[in-house]
């Protein structure tokens, strides 16, 4: 794969003017919520694929770092901070945990550390259900304003264009990541973590800061979900669903390339945000487990390996 | 709040026989992740696969749900095989990364769930036998046989699997698999076919743990995923691949759980039982019962 910096900011640019002018000439309101959370789906795996595409170290808890960063922000909220410092708090959050999670399990292997990932999820489910302050089981409510603060379109339409840029910033964090020494020393450790740290590689100040920006981008896209559904209680933000599509959209779109997240989740999301308007919510399931199990089958390296040279890389 | 004698009595009991009961739930992931490294996340929703049939069965002809569970049993075995087959072609015969092998398992955990929303729809189930309400004293001891049932069910079935592996060919076929799967090739063993049997039993268990789980509580088909953490952390606390460590482990996350849902309400009793199992990898990653 070339690694061309002008085309890409060149295409990237482009895209950002697109995508931002959106709202001045589409109607739909019901479009920017469907928006909304593919371009949410697009940081969650961006996000995801830091840890477990680079390093090949799978996470099961992007639903909680996704949760910490919708509470993180909802105490800011109540503590009566403006959002930039709540949504500010929610990364800053996730991205503490998310150290504190690597220090704690890294020194584990492969699936060992997926199971204690999915083991803080849990812990972390149960503490927020029993904090009166974040609304424990029965939830808490966000009131927003009906106009954006920018003065164009609506309040969706400011959240939207919040969104753009956050899934803006993981992709160029994630790109960045990728060619950098960061990335490579992922990559090393992804294909033989023993080779990788007998050749000098920092294998565990790596994965820690693998883990920690990959947590504090997770923390990122949930820092607006509360704010767009204006409620949010535990179970809707710990949803199992965040974990694995999550997972589910960089296989499909081809895992350790900054690329490959953004075409699955783009793809995915869609087709699941079609199929709930068309059919029915719950067929989203079904949807993500038999494109996953297709997918893994049928084409083990993705999308991008449809268009991948088979020899070359 | 003082703490009294027959309260904590019957905490302790229920959680043994809770521990018990989930003994049977991670019994198949034992074999599978502990025995075959077949990480099958799914685990958890062929026990709830296991319940509905058990429900279907007692519902359409009255059989016990426990000998529904035995009744299915060679359909789950077959089950085990097929799917053992399509993984063994599509991910572990190129060996390569886990990670596809962990997705594929995923899907078939959405795909059975999705299966059964629509041929049961999302509402809760269970059944009614004789046993449900009725409860047995031993002074100030109350234990409901709801709970006992399953309970000698479950440990029974695993102290059988226990001896079967030690004992049989085939056991010591499985065991030696999980040693040492080239060994075993060069032996004139194939390995592929007694991975297969072995994952196959593992669903078998799972089969049998719905059919225990039915008699314990109501199911709805997405019901699986709360136990998926629960399984794991019991298979990892009592080391991989160590039944009895499954034994005792699922006991130490039972009476946790109980004395944390008495003592502290039951909405805190995940935070105990997970935080158990954190500690556990961070501190004794081979799990405390393991070498």
């Amino acid at each position: 794969m070339t690694h061309n910096n002008r085309n890409f900011y060149f295409s990237f640019i482009v895209a950002l003017g697109f995508l931002f002018s959106l709202p001045f000439w589409v109607d739909s309101e019901y479009f920017f919520f469907a928006a909304f959370s593919v371009l949410q789906f697009v940081i969650l795996s961006s996000a995801w694929n830091i840890l477990g595409g680079f390093a090949g170290y799978v996470n099961f808890g992007s639903a909680a770092f996704f949760a910490i960063g919708s509470y993180a922000a909802i105490a800011g909220y109540k503590l009566g901070f403006p959002q930039g410092i709540c949504i500010l708090m929610g990364v800053a959050a996730a991205g503490i945990i998310g150290f504190a999670m690597g220090y704690l399990t890294l020194r584990l292997k492969g699936v060992f550390f997926s199971v204690a990932t999915l083991a803080m999820s849990v812990v972390l489910f149960t503490i927020v259900t029993n904090t009166p302050f974040l609304g424990g089981a029965r939830g808490i409510y966000v009131i927003v304003p009906r106009e954006s603060p920018i003065g164009v379109g609506q309040y969706v339409h400011w959240l939207y264009f919040l969104m753009v840029g956050m899934a803006a910033i993981a992709i160029v964090i994630s790109r960045a990541i990728q060619y950098s020494w960061l990335g490579e020393g992922l990559k090393a450790i992804r294909d033989d973590e023993l080779a990788a740290e007998g050749l000098g590689v920092p294998t565990l100040k790596l994965k820690l800061i693998a883990t920690t920006i990959s947590g504090a981008l997770m923390g990122l896209a949930g820092t607006t979900f509360p704010y767009l559904i204006t409620y949010i209680e535990p179970t809707a933000a710990f949803n199992l669903s965040f974990a694995v599509n999550s997972i589910a959209m960089p296989i499909i779109g081809g895992i350790g390339s900054w690329l490959g997240p953004l075409i699955g989740a783009v793809i995915l999301s869609s087709i699941q945000q079609i199929a709930s308007v068309n059919l029915s919510s719950s067929f989203n399931l079904l949807i993500t487990g038999g494109v996953l199990v297709l997918f893994v089958t049928l084409a083990p390296n993705g999308i991008i390996g449809f268009f991948k040279k088979r020899d070359g890389k | 709040m003082d703490i009294s004698f027959d309260l904590l009595i019957n905490a302790l009991v229920s959680g043994l026989l809770l521990g018990g009961f989930y003994a049977a739930l991670s019994l198949g992931v034992s074999i599978s992740f502990g025995m075959l490294d077949i990480v099958n996340i799914a685990h958890p929703t062929v026990v709830i696969l296991g319940a509905y049939f058990a429900w279907w069965l007692n519902e359409n002809y009255g059989l016990d749900p426990m000998v529904a569970g035995i009744v299915m049993s060679p359909l789950f075995f077959l089950m085990g095989i097929l799917i053992y087959r399509i993984y063994y072609d599509r991910f572990e015969k190129e060996g390569g990364d886990s990670l596809r092998g962990l997705a594929f398992f995923f899907g078939i955990l959405f795909i059975i769930e999705m299966i059964l929303i629509l041929l049961f729809g999302v509402d809760y189930r269970n059944v009614n036998v004789s046993y449900t309400d009725a409860t047995i004293k031993f002074g100030l001891l109350n234990v409901p046989y709801r709970l006992l049932i399953p309970f000698v069910f479950s440990v029974s079935l695993l102290l059988i699997i226990r001896w079967a592996f030690k004992k049989t060919y085939f056991g010591r076929a499985v065991s030696a698999v999980a040693q040492d799967p080239l060994a075993l090739q060069l032996m004139g063993v194939n390995h592929i076919k007694v991975k297969g049997y072995a994952f196959g039993l593992s669903l078998v268990t799972a089969g049998i743990g719905g059919a225990l789980l039915i008699i314990i509580q109501s199911v709805q088909p997405a019901a699986g995923r709360e136990y998926i953490g629960l399984v794991f952390a019991i298979c990892v606390l009592g080391g991989m691949g160590n039944l009895m460590g499954t034994l005792f482990g699922a006991m130490i996350l039972g009476v946790a759980e109980s004395f944390t849902a008495t003592f502290a309400g039951p909405s805190w009793s995940p935070a105990v039982s997970f935080g158990l199992l954190l500690l556990t990898l961070a501190f004794r990653p081979q799990g405390i019962f393991g070498k």
